[in-house]
């Protein structure tokens, strides 16, 4: 298939493995049927158009790369039709891709600290980040994860999350409501960053979760010191072609799917004031 | 070893204040330590000492009788712990226990107060930024209630 064509038109993908993480979240990976031909490997932070038959299509961010012998995996939380409809799957069901699609997150060059903060589902899409980042530890200075969740039992990844801390990464998670036990912090996320950051010039901060968790995030990096090209924002915005055509994900003068979804404050600070109309 | 000026200079609540300044403050502060689970303060207990937490961490309540207690929030390293020592009637308003073994920056409240009253200009500037991060705190608040992660508005379900 030509590279245009992979943008328009739906590859059969099959379910090969499938995890519910909590009651409307799922993970699944996605290899082509037979006889298909393999999308171009994705980057950290791009994002698929999943298609489902009769229902209809939705992005979704790629959450693994060629893991455990398949090829991409997506998370899925169960909002409306499609993303329900998507949860429903089982291994073995088919589903219709497009993409990759969209900006990635930006590679950590050596000697600078990389700072993943993360909200709710958000973690989806730079699970990817951290994986690199614990398989090439000689990339960058530290890694240190910051997550919000809004509780101690909606939290993604839990057992992974634990992993990664004994794999040398400083995790840090705060949740909204907790009950008395919970030995971690309660609050916004915000409220760990200024500890969670060694030297502002030196780090990269990428940030992903509801846009309120994201505008805050960012101002409070830009008060302890990080510039704004150095903080990534993963944006969301309604989509349709995911090729630039449609303007369904227009802001200010920008198409989240090409020039996004992974932008800097830097230059989207201004924009991100501006409603959907 | 640093001493109590330097340290005290490192957290964010007196960013900006001369070296004098410290040391005219830390003459009313002491390092405290609080293990795992220990009350730091109780609801309705005298409001006589004004902390800033150094490492570890501590967790706010709310007692309904009944029910048990309620986790409010959590303060972290760097941050103020209560502000019930600044205005009358000087009583805490939650409970606060350590979250792991905790340490923190405990000013006499008295002391402090009348240092503050005794040089205006450093009086408003610890009582601005004390307001300033109040401020902070509050909109974090907010954030918290709007359930951010849970579902869309029109949908929600109970919280817990
Ligand atoms: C670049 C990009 C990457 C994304 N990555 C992921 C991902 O990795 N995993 C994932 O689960 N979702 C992801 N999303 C969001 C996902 O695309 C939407 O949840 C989906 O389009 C909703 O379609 P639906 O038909 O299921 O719901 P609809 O029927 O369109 O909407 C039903 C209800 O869900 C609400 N809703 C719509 N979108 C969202 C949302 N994003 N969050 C919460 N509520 C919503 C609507 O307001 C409405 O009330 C991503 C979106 C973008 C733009
Ligand atoms: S989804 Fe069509 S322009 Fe972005």
């Amino acid at each position: 298939m030509s590279g245009y064509d992979a943008l328009w038109t739906p590859v059969l993908h099959r379910i090969t493995r499938w995890r519910r993480d909590l009651d409307d979240t799922v993970t699944f990976g996605l290899a082509p049927v037979e006889g298909a031909e393999a999308l171009a490997p994705p980057r950290p932070g791009q994002f698929h158009m999943l298609w489902v038959y009769g229902i209809g299509e939705v992005p979704i961010s790629v959450s693994g790369i060629d893991r455990d012998g398949t090829p991409v995996v997506h998370t899925v939380r169960a909002v409306g039709r499609v993303t329900e409809a998507l949860c429903r799957l089982q291994p073995g069901d088919t589903v219709g891709v497009r993409g990759p699609f969209g900006s990635a997150w930006p590679e950590a060059r050596p000697g600078e600290d990389l700072l993943v903060v993360a909200g709710g589902l958000g973690l989806a899409p730079l699970r990817p980040v951290v994986h690199a980042a614990i398989e090439a530890p000689e990339r960058f200075g530290s890694l240190t994860v910051v997550i919000g969740a809004r509780s101690p039992s909606a939290l993604l990844f839990e057992e992974e999350i634990r992993s990664w801390s004994h794999e040398g990464v400083d995790v840090r998670v705060t949740v909204d409501y907790a009950d008395a036990g919970w030995r971690g912090s309660i609050g916004v996320v915000t409220r760990l960053l200024r500890d969670a950051v060694r030297d502002p010039a030196r780090t990269v901060a990428l940030v992903c979760g509801p846009e309120v968790m994201m505008r805050a995030s960012a101002r409070e990096l830009t008060s302890i010191g990080l510039p704004g090209a150095s903080i990534l924002l993963s944006l969301e915005r309604n989509m349709e072609c995911a090729v630039g055509l449609c303007g369904h994900c227009q802001l200010g003068a920008k198409f989240v799917c090409v020039d996004g979804p992974v932008l800097s404050w830097e230059r989207i600070e201004p924009l991100l004031g501006i409603r959907e109309v | 070893m640093k001493s109590l000026p330097e340290l005290l200079s490192e957290q964010p609540v007196f960013a900006g204040l001369s070296e004098s300044d410290l040391v005219f403050l830390a003459g009313c502060c002491g390092l405290h330590h609080v293990p795992h689970g220990d009350v730091v303060f109780r609801e309705g207990g005298p409001a006589d000492r004004a902390f800033v937490v150094r490492s570890g961490r501590v967790v706010l309540e709310l007692h309904e009788p009944g029910r048990g207690s309620f986790s409010v929030g959590t303060v972290e390293p760097g941050e103020v712990l209560g502000w019930s020592w600044l205005h009358a009637p000087y009583r805490w308003r939650t409970d606060a226990l350590a979250v792991g073994d905790s340490s923190l920056f405990a000013f006499d409240a008295a002391c402090l107060r009348q240092k503050l009253e005794a040089d205006p200009r450093l009086g408003y500037a610890v009582v601005l930024r004390m307001a300033e991060l109040a401020t902070e705190r509050l909109h974090a608040t907010r954030v918290q209630l709007i359930d951010l992660y849970g579902p869309r508005s029109g949908d929600r379900e109970d919280r817990r």
